[in-house]
């Protein structure tokens, strides 16, 4: 059985758009996407000690192989970065098309997601993908468990908990409250520099670059401004009355 | 711009952000509704209700369960059966992943997280909070049809005074794949109140607070407005609540409809974990204290007097 | 009048020397350990590649990882913090040919300087004092250089492994073999939690502690090999912020007096540097020594005053602060320095052995050159047949044939100089420079920083009042340091937590990072501690002035990117 595990390279440290672009600024340090790392655990727990192989996939600049040697010195047993300028800036429907492509390669029977991106906050791309690969996707994972060809979650929405059911191959993108991700041991570390890595281009992959990029993107950031000040801010000296209006202005915002 | 919301319902009822945001795209132009799943057609009227001149229904068992993939089905149906050039979500764990599988079918453009949709010289743009909402991207669309998810709250559910709508039963084709995730089980909610990453209304107690018992008065306050109790990271540290309701850059980031701020300075590091709240209220001694910068309604006072008068108000309105 | 010396931490440098404790076949062995990427770690590892290189046969002997360096912080550069106007000497013999100044990520060569005496309102302009002239020299973020370096230690073949603390030194029949690495995923109160991963004995044939100032091992070594110098230690704590400006800044400044007090009873004894970070960026920093007197003194925001001025508002004007950061730097100069910089099979490098020279403001090009001549001894003792304690031992003698020793001897009564008064000991500073040293003042008795009799004056009643905008509070700082520590790991500030009033003042005043608080009254006398250490930006004064930093959890700390 293969896992793959989609993993995200994002800044480290104050992130601030590029105002030419107005994209986010990548050129400074980065680090493996946090939440990504509770699905990289995820599939070394299943994994355990079985030849379950692990792949950790993912899309990003040269410097995104950071993040996938932290995921290799966590124990996942190959990484595949696919990188290329061409695709820079691309979009949901962009990066769905490419990392599809990447992950029908791999040709994993379970394909793990994090619950989010934090630099861009996105929690989409899975449910994208799934539907470029034509297969079931579960989202919000809390509890997962593989159980011969299926794969069984429980996961929590808004109004409680569910527990679903998928064959394999499926995709799942767990959720932070699944586990807690382990440290790399200093073994781990040493021995991920060793562990194949390897990079492929568009060409590569196959994928032609007028699909990715700017110019396989369907959105498009058209200007940055400031947040907009709290409207009408107030502040009152407590005069005896205060908590009376702080009601008022909780009925007024339909708020109590 | 033909519009189509795709609406949510649960235990009978349409979900309030799907409807703020149908209310959103009424006042925008023609916009119609899709509701899947049982006893949607039986909502209808309510869509009306909210702007919507007409409803695509369906009843199909295929939607019976809130999985998202046959959804995926019957938008991309309906897309093409009504034209429509704009699709709008209000963000759930059920519609991120309509939305993005809807994407992912149609090659169509979706921008997420937004808080605003507006013409501007005749297109379509999208506000969108970035960065910890410390800026606010103008956001487009290259082609059609357009896909856009809202932020949880962005719009007030406010009735439009429509009327019926035509309605129209779809059933789509489904795929293979989209019908392959089964529902096994599920569990209601426990009762015991939300959790800080969950509710609406969050009140948060600092060190301004004096002393841990006085964190009663956050509980008894968060108990009266159906919220859950935050705390910032120094009462934590110094032991009067526990981790998990730690909010802040090395804690919790919260974005309730309503925070409240009992003798919170409002420290950055307290800060990037609440600022995106919809309103704030804080309540702190100290005139300076730089939570005042970036709350709606900053009270300098007592937060000992005001907090249990606050509670009693509250509960009042309730009753 | 309390001192700080006279409550001292509950810590013993023997609770962090063990035997080996892992078993055999779990222990990681490496040929070289190095412990500290900074400019001395980093130097020596590069030097080790360079010679491995040439001597294939060593590297054989070596085993699968010839050479390791760990690093505390994220990433090689992440803890790095100095001006950093830096002398390009070692530099360029450390490259050598295989790159050209130019090819470093620098701001490039001094344009020019400027040397001010300030006033609350005034700027005097004097000529740069012979030790204070940087012509020929390169502005430089350590912190970038140090990620430059780490990259070409990696390419040499170096290990780095990040987000590792030395915790304990190694020390079996009575020789260094290595160092033990802390553990991670251990709650508050140091119990395991669920992702708990023990540290490891990494054991290698020779070990380079090169932490840096204030190194925890490196302290634990002296004790543990009685390596203390002719002097105690002493330190100064430099805060700096790195702005965006909207225009460029054309020279280097340093300047004296404001906001520091003149008075001899302070001891306030320090300056400020603003330099260029070419055409959008400046940093200006103040450094001043830990040997001061008043406990209501804090670093930080005699920093955001200096700001005030009229002259140097005038540079950040339209400008925004992007980075912050805090470190100590040794100041003891060559009489503080260990009597011997080697034990059995131990080198010592760089800041953490003392190599600064202060009234030239210069530490980081002694650093790479006793990392690079460490180097080479350590090659030396690896090589067939070489007596491993003869060929540590050359290392003294390289140091003490080297610029390093030099230049340190020049300056050697300095230090203790100043602290007669700045302006007395200024003149007499610089004509000892011109001298080459040969004023005879006679050593002076030199104190540790802890020792010094506290006086509290209010001071700190007369600090400017936050505005987010030229002036911050010392969280928004840490926030500005990238420090997102996790809160819930153990306490690694070993501190007396009940002390009188005056030293809790002075401990919470001091830390430019607000890990200390002033707290309960214990009604006998003293006052309670409180410590956020999760704020800690891991500068060191702690340890100056009483109490004693330890290692905390791998990855923590601050996340320097432009210091």
């Amino acid at each position: 059985m293969k896992i793959a595990v989609c993993v995200k390279h994002v800044p480290e440290g104050p992130a601030h758009l590029d105002p030419s672009t107005k994209r986010l600024d990548r050129s400074g340090e980065g680090a493996l996407n946090h939440f990504d790392a509770n699905a990289v655990e995820e599939a070394l727990r299943l994994k355990g000690e079985s030849d379950i192989e692990v792949v950790a996939v993912s899309l990003g600049p040269q410097k995104a192989l950071d993040s996938l040697r932290k995921a290799l010195a966590m124990g996942a047993d190959r990484a595949l970065l696919v990188s290329d300028d061409a695709a820079a800036g691309s979009d949901l429907v962009a990066t769905s098309r490419l990392l599809a492509a990447a992950l029908e390669r791999e040709g994993a029977d379970l394909v793990l997601f994090g619950q989010q991106a934090s630099d861009a906050d996105g929690a989409v791309l899975w449910a994208a993908v799934a539907e470029r690969l034509g297969r079931p996707v579960v989202s919000q994972a809390m509890e997962l468990a593989v159980d011969g060809g299926s794969v069984r979650v429980k996961r929590q929405t808004e109004f409680g908990y569910d527990t679903l059911e998928a064959p394999l191959p499926a995709v799942v993108a767990v959720s932070d409250a699944i586990n807690e991700p382990r440290y790399p041991s200093l073994k781990g570390i040493m021995g991920a520099k060793k562990k194949p890595q390897d990079v492929l281009s568009l060409a590569g992959l196959g994928v032609d670059a007028g699909d990715v990029g700017e110019a396989g993107s369907r959105t498009t950031v058209l200007a940055l401004g400031e947040p907009p000040a709290r409207g009408d801010a107030r502040k009152i000296e407590d005069d005896g009355n205060a908590a009376q209006a702080i009601v008022d202005f909780l009925a007024e915002k339909r708020l109590v | 711009m033909p519009t189509l919301v795709f609406l949510e319902h649960h235990g009978g009822e349409l979900q309030k952000g799907s409807l703020g945001v149908l209310a959103k795209a009424a006042s925008l132009g023609d916009a119609a509704a899709v509701i899947a799943g049982p006893g949607a057609s039986a909502l209808a009227g309510e869509a009306g209700r909210y702007g919507a001149a007409k409803v695509w229904a369906c009843e199909d068992e295929q939607v019976a369960q809130a999985v998202p993939q046959p959804r995926v089905d019957v938008l991309a149906q309906v897309v093409a059966d009504g034209g429509y050039d704009t699709v709008l979500f209000a963000n759930s764990v059920l519609a991120a992943d309509v939305a993005a599988g809807l994407a992912a079918r149609l090659d169509a453009g979706l921008n997420w997280d937004l808080t605003g949709i507006e013409f501007q010289d005749g297109e379509l743009v999208g506000k969108r909070p970035a960065l910890q909402d410390s800026v606010y991207a103008d956001v487009g669309w290259t082609g059609t049809p357009r896909l856009a998810l809202f932020r949880a709250g962005s719009f007030d559910a406010t009735p439009t005074g429509g009327g019926d709508p035509e309605t129209t039963g779809i059933s789509p084709a489904y795929r293979p794949y989209s019908t392959a995730v089964k529902l096994v089980g599920q569990d209601a909610e426990a009762a015991s109140g939300p959790s800080i990453e969950d509710a609406d209304v969050i009140v948060a107690g600092g060190r301004g607070l004096g002393a841990p018992e006085s964190f009663t008065l956050a509980e008894e306050l968060a108990k009266a407005l159906g919220g859950a109790v935050g705390a910032t990271r120094a009462v934590v540290d110094a032991g009067w609540y526990p981790y998990s309701a730690q909010i802040g850059q090395t804690g919790k980031t919260v974005s309730p409809k309503l925070y409240v701020a009992l003798g919170v300075s409002g420290a950055i590091q307290h800060k990037v974990g609440m600022q995106s709240s919809g309103t704030i209220v804080a309540i702190n001694k100290d005139p300076n204290a730089p939570i005042f910068e970036f709350s709606d309604l900053g009270v300098v006072g007592d937060v000992h007097e005001i907090a249990p008068k606050l509670t009693e108000l509250v509960r009042q309105r309730k009753r | 009048m309390s001192r700080a010396s006279n409550f001292p931490p509950p810590f013993s440098s023997a609770d962090y020397v063990t035997e080996p404790t892992d078993p055999a076949d779990e222990r990681i062995e490496v040929g070289v350990l190095v412990v500290g990427a900074g400019p001395a770690g980093l130097a020596c590892a590069i030097r080790l590649g360079q010679l491995i290189e040439q001597n294939p046969e060593v590297a054989e002997r070596l085993g699968d990882v010839p050479v390791a360096l760990i690093e505390k912080g994220k990433q090689p550069g992440s803890h790095l913090l100095s001006g950093a106007v830096v002398n390009p000497r070692a530099l360029r013999r450390l490259l050598g040919e295989r790159f050209r100044m130019e090819d470093l990520p620098s701001f490039g060569p001094v344009p020019g300087e400027s040397v001010y005496v300030l006033t609350r309102r005034a700027a005097l302009p004097i000529p740069p004092p012979p030790p204070m002239r940087n012509h020929g020299n390169w502005i430089f973020s350590l912190s970038q250089l140090g990620r430059f370096l780490g990259e070409r230690a990696e390419e040499g073949g170096a290990v780095i492994l990040p987000e590792t603390s030395a915790q304990k030194l190694l020390v079996s029949h009575g020789r260094v073999v290595g160092v033990r690495t802390g553990d991670k995923g251990r709650g508050r109160e140091g119990g395991e939690l669920g992702n708990f991963e023990a540290g490891s004995d990494l054991v290698a044939k020779v070990t380079v502690l090169a932490e840096g100032t204030q190194g925890h091992l490196t302290g634990v070594a002296i004790d543990r090999f009685g390596l203390r110098g002719e002097d105690p230690q002493v330190w100064e704590l430099g805060v700096k912020e790195v702005w965006k400006v909207a225009k460029p800044l054309d020279r280097i400044i340093h300047t004296m007096g404001w906001p520091l007090r003149a008075g001899g009873k302070y001891r306030e004894f320090g300056g400020s540097f603003i330099y260029p970070m070419g055409k959008d960026m400046v940093t200006i920093g103040l450094v001043v020594g830990l040997d001061y007197r008043d406990a209501s003194l804090s670093v930080h925001d005699l920093l955001q005053e200096l700001k005030t001025h009229p002259k140097i508002r005038k540079i950040l004007a339209g400008g925004e602060r992007v980075q912050w950061g805090a470190k100590t730097i040794p100041s003891g100069g060559f009489h503080a320095l260990p009597s011997r910089l080697h034990a059995p099979g131990l080198l010592l490098c760089g800041d953490g052995a003392g190599m600064v020279n202060i009234p030239r403001l210069k530490g980081v090009h002694y650093a790479i050159e006793s990392g690079r001549l460490a180097a080479e001894a350590a090659f030396r003792a690896l090589q067939r047949g070489a007596t491993p304690a003869t060929a540590l031992s050359s290392y003294d003698d390289a140091v003490r044939g080297s610029f390093i020793w030099d230049d340190l001897y020049e300056v050697r009564n300095m230090r203790q100089v100043f602290g007669r008064g700045f302006f007395v000991g200024g003149a007499l500073a610089s004509a000892m420079t011109m001298s080459k040293g040969r004023v005879e003042v006679g050593k002076l008795p030199a104190e540790p920083d802890a020792d010094q009799p506290l006086l509290v004056t209010d001071r700190d009643k007369s600090y400017p009042a936050p505005d987010g905008a030229l002036v911050f509070d010392k969280l928004s700082s840490v926030f500005a340091s990238g420090n997102k520590t996790r809160d819930d790991q153990p306490n690694h500030i070993r501190l007396e937590r009940r002390v009188p009033s005056d030293v809790a003042q002075l401990w919470a005043h001091m830390c430019p990072a607000q890990v200390y608080e002033v707290g309960a009254d214990e009604g006998d006398g003293t006052v309670r501690v409180e410590v956020a250490p999760s704020n800690c930006v891991q500068c060191g004064a702690i340890t100056a002035k009483g109490g004693r930093l330890t290692p905390p959890e791998g990855g923590s700390g601050p996340e320097y990117s432009l210091t």
